[in-house]
């Protein structure tokens, strides 16, 4: 590595982003991460691979992509856990997960799409419109899936300006809806393929099955350290490395998180803490936290508490479960893959009580004292099943705190307090 | 042992001087464009051994004055359970917040629900409005009490209510009407955070809006259970705050 850092300001004209702009985002993340991240202390030192990796979010990274592609590589943008990357590195693609955690040319949003859309979607939109992400713009397909019905519409004007393939998931999980949803992947499958003009086999789809798993299975171990008390790492530290997982190179990723998974067992046998012992241990579950995201766990963190678990997309939904891996045909695998993400737990579904087990499970795992239920606002799906999983966790002797709000700053004061409060009262 | 309980609040600063559990001085003061030095004049006054601060300027004041902080929820359970032992549940409407606060045994905060970014329903509400329809705080309530059917308040958020009252006042409404139906609306949202709490009675209303006796007769009319106002109810804020210091 040259000492000389490099300018990436070429390959970001290339890609056609807005530079002045994109320099803007990048300051205003850089300066984010800085005071969020680097203030904290007696932080694991395997985090010194995510630090970097974010030092160099739109550099480095997005040079990887760029030089696969121009070996001929192709890539691909998701929005959602349920869009498989086992399949898209089966047909010889790369996966990743396009970010939409920040604010981003909201008056350019609200031209296409009502003001009381949820953040998420506004963020996602707002950053294809703002010309600000590489990934976005590295892209040759994007996937998307209809979710919740804002995504859904708003596939329709993304799809507008770039190449877009929709899923479509089911709302229930009958078994009638799993074998439509199977037959959503063969399509997809078929999609990949004409996109990579490379085959789906048996043997690239068990090393992609394998690879992902191994992935989930490093994320699965970073996390139960986390169990112990003191936390050896921090919630934001933790929420990171699965924002991270989302786009970073899978066997490299994997390989990092089981060195800083050997690092947290370490601190957990010998007492090392990211937080005090005895911190108040926060569980929280509900909407996404997408990158940069950061605000919740962030207030909780520096309010005192620590977070031990994350119930949500970017948290124990994303490596929890993991795909038959014993399988050897291709229509196998695709059962596998059909079964593992249908049974992921998302408010999307009806009815979705493996929601309510699962949050009452980590809690007692990771030794919670209590519960934060966090929905974007406009978010009707989670902010309705809030009202079913926050009488469950009442039920078992958990308080809950519950939070609407989006990923501006004008309410962290309020903010602060009721989550202060809350941190009192466990 | 003398500890100084500093409520720091949008509208008011207050202060309470406690000894062994006793309120031995108090007073209040404007919070003004500083709070800060509001509350200076009263740390100034040297008379304490220890500082607890709280409210909405907590923070900066343990900056400033040294000392701890706590949140408002845990100054007014603490506060009220002190003052009624009793109590099963707290209700302060200040200045630009409303809290309910459900209490376990020994006045332990079990569960609470605070306004989010908006002031809706709170004393900044109620002063907009007053002024709205050219009365002082306390005419606005002595109407309110004396009008027997309230106009119906559709808007909760402070610019849009007060749009509503001067389309209502343009229309020629009996301002009196008006004044009821404004402080109806705050009460009504207000009896819903209660019943999200699962508030039981008896129900300490504190804070500045527990001196409008038009909230109160309101709140006691459609609250189950029993309501008890403090007499001195902005103080219980920095009551509850020094108390915090033994904890």
């Amino acid at each position: 590595m040259s000492d000389q850092p490099v300018d990436y300001h070429p390959m970001w004209a290339e890609l056609g982003l807005d530079l002045p702009m994109h320099d803007a985002l990048l300051e205003a993340v850089g300066g984010m991460y800085g005071a969020t991240f680097m203030s904290q202390t007696n932080r694991p030192e395997g985090m010194g691979y995510l630090d970097f990796v974010m030092s160099e979010v739109h550099g480095l990274r997005i040079k990887e992509l760029h030089d696969f592609r121009k070996a001929g590589g192709k890539v691909v943008g998701t929005y959602c856990l349920y869009v498989p990357e086992e399949l898209i590195r089966a047909a010889g693609a790369w996966s990743v997960g396009i970010c939409a955690g920040a604010e981003w040319a909201y008056d350019e949003v609200e031209q296409i799409l009502p003001r009381n859309t949820c953040a998420l979607i506004k963020s996602m939109v707002g950053f294809k419109l703002g010309k600000v992400c590489p990934y976005l713009e590295e892209a040759d397909l994007l996937i998307g899936e209809t979710t919740c019905d804002g995504k859904k519409k708003a596939y329709e004007e993304l799809g507008k300006l770039q190449n877009l393939h929709v899923l479509e998931l089911p709302q229930m999980k009958r078994e009638k809806d799993l074998a439509f949803w199977r037959s959503e992947l063969v399509d997809l499958v078929a999609t990949l393929e004409e996109l990579t003009g490379k085959k789906v086999t048996a043997e690239s789809l068990k090393v992609a099955i394998k690879e992902v798993n191994d992935k989930r299975r490093a994320l699965q171990r970073v996390n139960a350290a986390r169990a112990a008390d003191p936390a050896p790492i921090s919630g934001l530290d933790s929420l990171l490395a699965v924002q991270v997982a989302f786009y970073d190179d899978v066997p490299r990723f994997t390989q990092m998180m089981n060195a800083l998974a050997d690092e947290l067992e370490k601190r957990a046998a010998d007492g090392v803490g990211a937080a005090a012992k005895g911190a108040k241990r926060v569980l929280i579950t509900g909407t996404p936290m997408a990158l940069p995201n950061w605000k919740l766990h962030e207030l909780v963190e520096k309010a005192g508490g620590v977070v031990v678990g994350e119930e949500m997309c970017t948290g124990s939904r994303y490596y929890e479960k993991l795909v038959d891996e014993d399988a050897t045909t291709i229509d196998e695998m695709l059962d596998g893959i059909a079964a593992k993400y249908l049974d992921i737990n998302c408010a999307c579904f009806t009815p979705n009580e493996g929601r309510i087990d699962d949050v009452i499970r980590m809690a007692k795992e990771l030794g919670a004292d209590g519960v934060i239920d966090y929905s974007l606002q406009f978010c009707g799906l989670y902010e309705i099943e809030s009202t079913s999983v926050d009488a469950a966790v009442r039920e078992a002797d958990l308080p809950v705190l519950k939070i609407t709000t989006d990923y501006s700053a004008e309410d962290v004061g309020q903010l602060a307090t009721r989550i202060e409060a809350f941190l009192e009262m466990l | 042992m003398r500890v100084l309980g500093l409520d720091i609040g949008s509208r008011s600063v207050d202060a309470v001087w406690v000894e062994d559990g006793r309120i031995v001085d108090w007073a209040v003061a404007d919070s003004g464009f500083d709070p800060g030095s509001a509350a200076a004049v009263f740390v100034d006054r040297g008379a304490h051994d220890a500082i607890v601060s709280t409210g909405y300027g907590r923070h900066g004041a343990r900056e400033r004055f040294g000392g701890t902080a706590v949140t408002e929820i845990t100054a007014y359970g603490v506060g009220a359970a002190r003052l009624f032992p009793h109590a099963s549940s707290v209700l302060d409407i200040g200045g630009q917040d409303t809290k309910v606060i459900s209490l376990g045994p020994g006045g332990k905060v079990t569960d609470f629900e605070m306004n989010d970014k908006c002031a809706a329903g709170t004393g900044k509400f109620l002063e907009v409005m007053a002024r709205a329809l050219g009365f002082t705080l306390e005419e606005m309530a002595e109407q309110g009490i004396a009008a027997s059917t309230g106009v119906s308040i559709s808007s909760m958020c402070t610019v849009f209510a007060e749009s509503e009252v001067t389309g209502l006042v343009h229309r020629g409404e009996d301002r009196s009407r008006i004044a009821r139906g404004l402080h109806e609306s705050i009460a009504k949202r207000t009896l819903g955070s209660l019943k999200r709490v699962r508030a039981q009675g008896p129900l300490v209303f504190a804070g500045g809006v527990a001196k409008n006796p038009a909230m109160v007769a309101l709140i006691s009319e459609g609250f189950a259970g029993e309501v008890l106002v403090p007499a001195e109810a902005q103080i219980v804020g920095a009551y509850g705050a020094a108390l915090s210091f033994e904890r």
